[in-house]
């Protein structure tokens, strides 16, 4: 660290780096040791909702969770606000 | 018996072959009989780190292949008499290793008197990489403390976790350790780089010791020295604590921190 670098600081980013990886890595972790099935049902799922709802993909969750011994796939779909007419 | 380590990453240049170099040097200086095998197939580089590149004759896909026996194609180093080096084959087909093959070979090794069986694992999560921490014991997971190595050290966790033999027959998980290497606590410091602890804390895995980056890891490359011989080497100091760590002692980390300087170097740079 010379003089010079007193005026050309790079901004700190390390924690920027920590936040995206705590949120990468809690992400692929819920998914780990899925059925290597699941992107594609996710995908047909939502070819299907999407073919009677607008939804945008984003809304549409699907997990893989374990209750009592059972795998427990669970869809939770948030519907976009109903247009009521008159 | 022999305990079976193997050094792996995800991504390619963090330092696993350099790893690998220096644990394998580090037990054997303790007296430790170590083989150190290249699992890296058609990328052969173990060699050329433990400087006994001309003297590979026969490599582990012969082995596996029948063409010659274990002892044939163990190269003894030149330095310690305990230390052996079993070279990847430079072939280009990848399937040359079998499940079945790897297994035999490392039973013969552990059946040889070897104390500790190091497997360099090649980058990526591949067929090499897979059957390289397929029969391991431990895991030396190696990370730089950079945003694409760390969520590829967590994906090999992962697979540590459950595409094993100890995993897949039930038995006690791999013990799983993390190394940093590329360190730099200078830039640590400034709130440019990943701590330790941030490592640490997102991985959610103690650390086995801290590498700093130092130039010496390249000429000690370039000399095919281990990086752990050089004992002037601040790396050499952060490997042979890891060795220590292996071996269960417990040793505080070093070079964590930034070296304090006086002010000369502090205003003109150093």
């Amino acid at each position: 660290m010379g003089l010079l670098s007193l005026f050309r600081k790079t901004p700190p980013s390390a924690n920027l780096a920590k936040e995206r990886l705590r949120i990468i890595v809690a992400q692929e972790r819920s998914v780990r040791g899925a059925p290597d099935y699941l992107p594609l049902l996710r995908r047909e799922l939502l070819e299907v909702i999407h073919k009677y709802v607008n939804v945008d993909p984003a809304a549409v969750q699907i997990s893989l969770g374990k209750e009592d011994g059972h795998d427990v796939l669970e869809l939770s779909v948030s519907l976009p606000e109903a247009k009521r007419d008159g | 018996m022999a305990e079976i380590i193997v050094v792996t990453s995800g991504k390619g240049g963090v330092g696993k072959t350099t790893t690998s170099a220096s644990i394998a040097c580090g037990l054997a200086r303790r007296g430790k009989r170590v083989a150190v095998v290249d699992f890296d197939i058609g990328l052969r580089n173990l060699d050329l780190i433990m400087g006994c590149e001309r003297r590979v004759v026969y490599d582990f896909v012969n082995v596996i292949q029948g063409d010659c026996t274990l002892k044939q194609a163990l190269i003894k180093d030149k330095r310690f008499d305990t230390l052996f080096v079993l070279a990847a084959s430079q072939t280009r087909d990848k399937d040359a290793l079998s499940s079945e093959g790897v297994h035999r070979v490392l039973e013969e090794l552990a059946n040889d008197g070897f104390d500790y069986i190091i497997c360099d694992s090649p980058a990526g999560i591949e067929k090499g990489a897979h059957l390289a921490m397929y029969f391991a014991d431990r895991a030396v997971v190696v990370v730089n403390p950079e945003i694409s190595s760390v969520r590829d050290s967590d994906r090999i966790l992962g697979l540590l976790a459950s595409k094993t033999a100890r995993a897949e027959q039930g038995k006690e998980r791999v013990k799983e350790h993390l190394l940093l290497t590329r360190y730099n606590p200078r830039r640590v410091a400034s709130g440019e780089m990943l701590s330790v602890e941030d490592v640490k804390e997102i991985l959610g895995l103690d650390v086995i010791g801290v590498v700093p980056e130092s130039p010496d890891v390249l000429s000690a490359s370039n000399a095919g020295t281990p990086v752990i011989l050089n004992d002037a080497s601040d790396a050499s100091r952060a490997y042979e604590d890891t060795v220590a760590r292996l071996l269960g002692e417990e040793v505080p980390l070093r070079f964590t921190m930034e070296a304090k300087k006086g002010f000369f170097a502090r205003m003109f740079g150093g």
